[in-house]
């Protein structure tokens, strides 16, 4: 869609770009799940993206997407490209796509209980893609299994490496995740709700060793959260998805300063306030309406604190407010932003 | 180690249980035995004689005890029909019901698995309502009737294959498969319609789970998720109907001897029970029972092979 000056600078270190990206779900005859419908955002090399937006804003369907794992049927790409690097993903066939997910592209998942094949050890499940990818032996691919547990923070790696799942913790589990996710050096970790099942404690291990991970391994991090302390915590820019799109992108200073959209304004109150002593969470009054049956115009129009009569006639567009800050709204105007015509 | 313990344990409740069972149903069932052996011309004193000669006379504690410890040595009593040991009779009849049965069992798991494995690979191809036709239809066909009708199309018409009888595998191997093999495959199919549609649920039902995503979020090819990943785990449940298939087919040789006049334990159990000749009846209930007890205890253990976590409890 509309491409600002300040992308086409940073053309170069892109790694990760999305364009016009719409995934539907048929849900019987009638309906269809707009679940995700119209995105755009690109990753830049070594950069850390937080994709925040409540249950049900498309978040998962997004990740998947670029790892190519979108359930089809039900799903299918309506439109859109997903460049990383100079390669496009959408269409590589399976084949071709199978090699980007083993060498480009590692994924963790929230649930680390369910998320390892119960009958398999540790090795066996780290072992076998560096022996199908990187054509080791058994004997060092295991040697490297070892490294890498090691490197995840797991001390006594010789011994969990033949210990099956259910043997570990939680946060255990996590770190294997993240260990199968960087056996082979990928250029791209996403990570879905990675710390959302493990208590407080672990979370933030879990966060630090996914930064620290970053670093050693010169990769770049999409992190799915509807957490905004894990958003502050972590990354340098925020994608904040709501219905399907994005409604507002902008460095993580700038996001959690200076918010245009009412939504994000809204999150940010749901965050918990050391001062505030608060039992329990605020949650934004409302519900997010159903990915089939979105309304005309603004799709946050019915839970907005400034709801005007435009609001539920016209859809709003992704407008830059300043560099590298873009909202889908159209309050800006009336608040006087920084929006240029382009 | 700890659950192979317990699972023997289990094993010999079970065969003790059924013991006692066996035992007291023959006590409280109507009909003498003894005055099947005389017919009905016999009088009082005939009857108190042989009651006392059989040993029927006894406290029944005595004579369950003698007949467990007959189990052990492998004397269990004359039969009264034939005059013979029950044990001789059991271990002339049992090769050809075992053998029967084995052979409906392989041909079931050779079948049914990889027929599972292959709709559930191709889910869109075949809808689940001509596949379960598919089973209802097998479940409706009766085994007698699928019997003759293979006696019918394939017994006469393949020389290969003899439609009645039973050739000893140590006389000749040919002619051995060419007696079974019909047998075996009367009470396979039925069970072949029936159970590879529970292979195909338990492999879509994995294919749903969260590891078999990031399995394939590690980019590795389809054959190694289906054929390694969710077999093995799918075999979990797919082992537990499995379990089941070996009593029913145990069950299926009874009639299936009769069509193919098998002279097998099933045979042997109906013309016992006609006569009732409970040494007999006994006997052949106690050594099914222990037949299929025993299998089950041989699917536990190979759950705790394919399954890390029941090692634990
Ligand atoms: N397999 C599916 N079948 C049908 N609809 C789906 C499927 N997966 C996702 N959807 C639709 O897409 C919408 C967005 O789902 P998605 O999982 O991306 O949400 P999310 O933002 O990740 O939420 P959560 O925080 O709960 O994980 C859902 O509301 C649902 O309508
Ligand atoms: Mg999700």
């Amino acid at each position: 869609m509309k491409s600002s000056t300040v992308e086409n600078n940073k053309q170069k270190d892109v790694l990760l770009e999305v364009n016009d990206l719409r995934i539907y779900f048929d849900i019987n005859r009638k309906k269809v799940a707009k679940a995700v419908d119209g995105v755009d955002f690109s990753i830049h090399k070594g950069e850390t993206v937080a994709l925040v937006g409540e249950s049900g804003s498309g978040k998962s369907v997004t990740s998947l997407s670029v790892i190519g794992l979108v359930p089809m049927p039900p799903g299918k790409i309506i439109s859109g490209t997903i460049k990383l690097e100079e390669q496009e993903l959408l269409s590589l066939p399976e084949k071709s796509m199978r090699k980007v997910r083993g060498n480009d592209i590692g994924m963790i998942f929230q649930e680390p209980m369910t998320s390892l094949d119960p009958v398999f050890t540790i090795g066996n499940q780290i072992i076998e893609s560096l022996v199908y990818h990187q054509r080791l032996s058994k004997k060092e691919a295991r040697k490297q299994a070892i490294e890498l547990l090691k490197i995840v923070g797991i001390a006594n790696s010789e011994k969990v490496i033949d210990e099956y799942p259910h043997q570990l913790s939680g946060g255990m589990r996590q770190r294997v995740m993240i260990a199968i996710a960087l056996s082979n050096n990928p250029k791209l970790l996403i990570a879905d709700e990675p710390t959302t099942a493990l208590d407080v404690t672990v979370q933030s291990q879990i966060l630090k060793l996914m930064l620290k991970m970053k670093d050693t391994f010169n990769s770049s991090i999409l992190l799915i959260t509807h957490d905004m302390g894990v958003v502050a915590e972590t990354a340098d820019r925020v994608l904040v998805m709501y219905g399907g799109q994005i409604v507002e992108e902008a460095a993580v200073k700038e996001l959690f300063l200076n918010p245009k959209h009412p939504y994000t304004m809204a999150l940010l109150k749901t965050m918990p306030n050391l001062d505030q002593n608060l039992r329990r969470l605020p949650s934004i009054p409302g519900n997010v309406p159903p990915a089939h049956q979105f309304p005309e115009g603004c799709r946050f129009a019915d839970r907005c604190e400034f709801v005007m009569e435009k609001c539920r006639q016209v859809a709003p567009e992704l407008v830059r407010i300043s560099d590298g800050h873009k909202a889908r709204c159209h309050l800006p105007f009336l608040k006087g932003g920084e929006y240029d015509a382009q | 180690m700890f659950y192979i313990i317990r699972r023997l344990l289990l094993l010999v409740v079970t065969i003790a249980l059924v013991s006692i069972i066996t035992f007291a149903v023959f006590q409280i069932l109507p009909g003498d035995p003894v005055r099947t052996m005389l017919g009905t011309e016999a009088d009082e004193t005939q009857i108190e004689s042989l009651r006392n000669e059989l040993g029927l006379n006894r406290p029944l504690h005595e004579q369950y005890v003698d007949w467990i410890k007959g189990l052990f040595t492998g004397d269990l009593g004359n039969s009264i029909r034939f005059s013979m040991p029950v044990s001789t009779l059991l271990m002339e009849r049992l090769p050809v019901t075992l053998s029967v049965a084995s052979m409906a069992l392989i041909i079931v798991v050779l079948v049914a698995l990889p027929l599972g494995i292959f709709v559930a690979k191709r889910q869109k191809k075949f809808s689940d309502v001509v596949l379960s036709s598919v089973t209802q239809l097998g479940m409706a066909i009766p085994s007698f009737w699928l019997g003759m009708i293979l006696i019918l199309y394939i017994g006469m018409n393949v020389d290969f294959f003899k439609i009645s009888g039973y050739i000893p595998w140590s006389e000749s191997i040919k002619g051995a498969l060419s007696t079974l093999i019909l047998p075996a495959l009367t009470i396979a199919i039925p069970q072949i319609a029936v159970k590879f549609r529970y292979v195909r649920t338990s492999i879509l039902e994995q294919m749903q789970l969260d590891y078999v995503r990031t399995i394939r979020s590690k980019g590795l090819p389809e054959k190694i998720v289906v054929y390694k990943h969710i077999l093995k785990n799918a075999l979990i449940p797919i082992l537990t109907i499995f379990g089941l298939i070996t009593a029913e087919v145990v069950a299926g040789t009874i009639i299936v001897e009769q069509v193919f006049a098998l002279p097998g334990i099933g045979q042997l159990l109906i013309t016992s029970i006609s006569y009732r000749d409970f040494p007999l009846v006994q006997g052949i209930v106690m050594y099914i029972t222990i037949t299929v007890v025993f299998i089950n205890f041989v699917v536990d253990i190979l759950y705790s092979v394919i399954d890390p976590r029941i090692r634990l409890r």
